[in-house]
């Protein structure tokens, strides 16, 4: 109960957002809460894996990047339709996180996160190489996605839409996790060698999770390239794959609010430090820091205990 | 049921199991026991799956199952218990036990309904709790279960998995005397119905529980049969039971 109240003021806080920014003639706040929201797409994504999954991923990045790739390459060959954009970033998402995954879930620990990283490099220095996309400096958007009764280039409908979508995957999330998919995702992420003596075999389960978070990723990909109108590789880099990571556990792993909790509370600090002082980063870190070592469980975890 | 024929392990220059020939008749009870070291952990592990033998067989229920991995033996109805407590810590006790049934209720590529409101998980669940006498801990977290329970519980999660073969490896490890009793008097309740291997050291409870026993030291077998042929053999007095 006291969840569905902190979603139902957090939810009804979030929609007030634009048309009380714009009467203080703020329109910059909505722009940001916009990435914000999308950003925690990828993080609530990052969480089925990680969270729920205990798959350290650090290259989840790869699948913003090739979500918003997706939008921009059919755009740069003439295709605007928002349909087929946003179908073909989780499709190639989806078939990208399928190869990712089907090697790298055949390692655990230090070799998981290495691999996931260096594919993620692979595709950044493609990114790079890539002169027709624009390579090292990317390229800007011809046109936005087209969508029928609904216009991206207004931020506010834009606004709406990603806040339906961010509500989409949180609750998608929610679903899965607590389904008997989710259970052997979380049973083997607590006890492995338990999981496998009652007769789960763990690899299919997690390959098909980490399916599902890149297709996830891919989509919040899209809204960003959408968001930015500009896309460059920078978006695949390993810090990018870091932030998200770091709104996971900053936010509390393997909870349904934390990611974007995580989020909302990285972002909105380092918007309102970096206004403050150019060496923002000096403050950040370690507030960062203290913030791992006092909350366990992430900021979610002050509010509520994990379910049974 | 079980037939093993020359199983061996080796660990470097240790030789943990070496040769084994075994026989575990359907509906008995069959207790390995052996001292400390003598590779009784490293036998229920490659009888399991989690271990792969070097060399010998394993068939169970006329099928050689000596390549397939623990979950496939698992599903096969191969069903192990660990020395070393090993449940769900942030799971309670029912979700643990669920756990177990749904690894053998089909795939569990089901995305949508909530699995702890499952009836067909948890009815059967909550049922092998009531007969491991955890029925009103249902609702505890595993990790808060105390140690006796959580041995219990470690018991209930092999059963629910419908098992035509329990390996039990010292379900009675850590556990008080009041404690042992009542697993004793538990496990004679699944003897019937249940065809069990059980490494145990509590002799007392060999005695009580066995049909047959086999004494396994320093990787060998060096002795099956009935357990009053066991307590008179001289060859085993001398190697296990302290006497010369």
């Amino acid at each position: 109960m006291k969840r569905l109240i902190g979603w139902v003021v957090g939810v009804a806080l979030l929609i007030a957002v634009p048309p009380l920014m714009l009467a203080l003639g703020q329109p910059f706040y909505v722009d940001l809460v916009r990435r914000i929201m999308i950003l925690a797409i990828a993080a609530v994504s990052l969480n089925l894996i990680l969270g729920y999954g205990g798959m350290v991923s650090f290259g989840h990045a790869a699948y913003i990047g090739i979500g918003a790739y997706a939008v921009g390459v059919l755009g740069f060959y003439g295709v605007f339709s928002g349909w087929l954009h946003f179908l073909v970033a989780i499709a190639a998402s989806a078939v990208v996180a399928l190869a990712i995954g089907a090697v790298s879930i055949r390692t655990s620990g230090v070799y998981f996160i290495m691999i996931t990283l260096a594919f993620t490099q692979m595709l950044y220095y493609l990114g790079i190489s890539v002169a027709e996309f624009g390579g090292d400096d990317g390229m800007r958007l011809k046109r936005r996605s087209a969508f029928p009764l609904l216009d991206l280039n207004d931020p506010v409908q834009f606004y709406y839409l990603v806040l339906a979508l961010m509500l989409v995957a949180v609750y998608l999330t929610y679903r899965i996790v607590n389904s008997r998919f989710g259970m052997v995702l979380r049973a083997t992420r607590s006890n492995e060698a338990r999981s496998r003596a009652i007769g789960f075999s763990p690899y299919p389960y997690r390959l098909v999770a980490f399916v599902i978070a890149g297709a996830m990723c891919g989509l919040a990909g899209a809204l960003y390239g959408n968001h930015t109108n500009y896309i460059t590789p920078g978006l695949m880099s390993w810090q990018q794959s870091g932030d998200i990571m770091f709104m996971v556990i900053l936010g509390g792993m393997a909870s349904t609010a934390g990611p974007v909790l995580g989020a909302f509370v990285l972002l909105l600090l380092e918007d309102l430090l970096s206004g403050w002082t150019e060496h923002w980063q000096m403050i950040l870190g370690p507030l960062l820091v203290l913030s791992v070592i006092f909350f366990r469980r992430g900021l979610a975890g002050i509010f509520y205990k994990p379910d049974a | 049921m079980l037939e093993v024929r020359g199983l061996t392990k080796t660990f470097g220059a240790l030789r943990a199991s070496d040769g084994i020939d075994l026989d575990v008749r359907e509906g008995e009870t069959h207790a390995i026991i052996g001292p400390n070291g003598a590779g009784k952990t490293t036998f229920i592990s490659q009888l399991a799956g989690d271990l792969r033998p070097d060399a010998g067989r394993i068939v169970f229920a006329g099928e050689d199952v000596t390549r397939l991995r623990a979950p496939r033996r698992a599903r096969k109805g191969l069903a192990r218990s660990f020395q070393i407590t090993s449940i769900y810590p942030e799971f309670s006790a029912l979700t643990n036990v669920a756990l177990a049934v749904q690894a053998h209720a089909g795939h569990s590529f089901r995305c949508w309904r909530d699995a702890r409101r499952d009836a067909a998980l948890l009815d059967p669940a909550r049922r092998v709790l009531e007969n491991v006498g955890l029925g009103g801990r249902a609702g505890t977290l595993a990790a808060s279960l105390s140690h006796g329970e959580q041995r219990q519980l470690e018991v209930a999660m092999a059963l629910a998995t419908g098992p035509r073969l329990l390996l039990l490896d010292e379900p009675m490890a850590g556990m008080g005397v009041e404690e042992s009793q009542r697993m004793i008097a538990f496990l004679s309740t699944l003897k019937r119905r249940h065809t069990i291997v059980l490494v145990e050291h509590d002799m007392d409870a060999v005695f009580r529980l066995a049909d047959r026993i086999s004494v396994l030291v320093y990787g060998r077998l060096i002795a099956t049969g009935e357990p009053a042929a066991i307590r008179a053999n001289p060859e085993v007095r001398v190697a296990y039971l302290g006497e010369d």
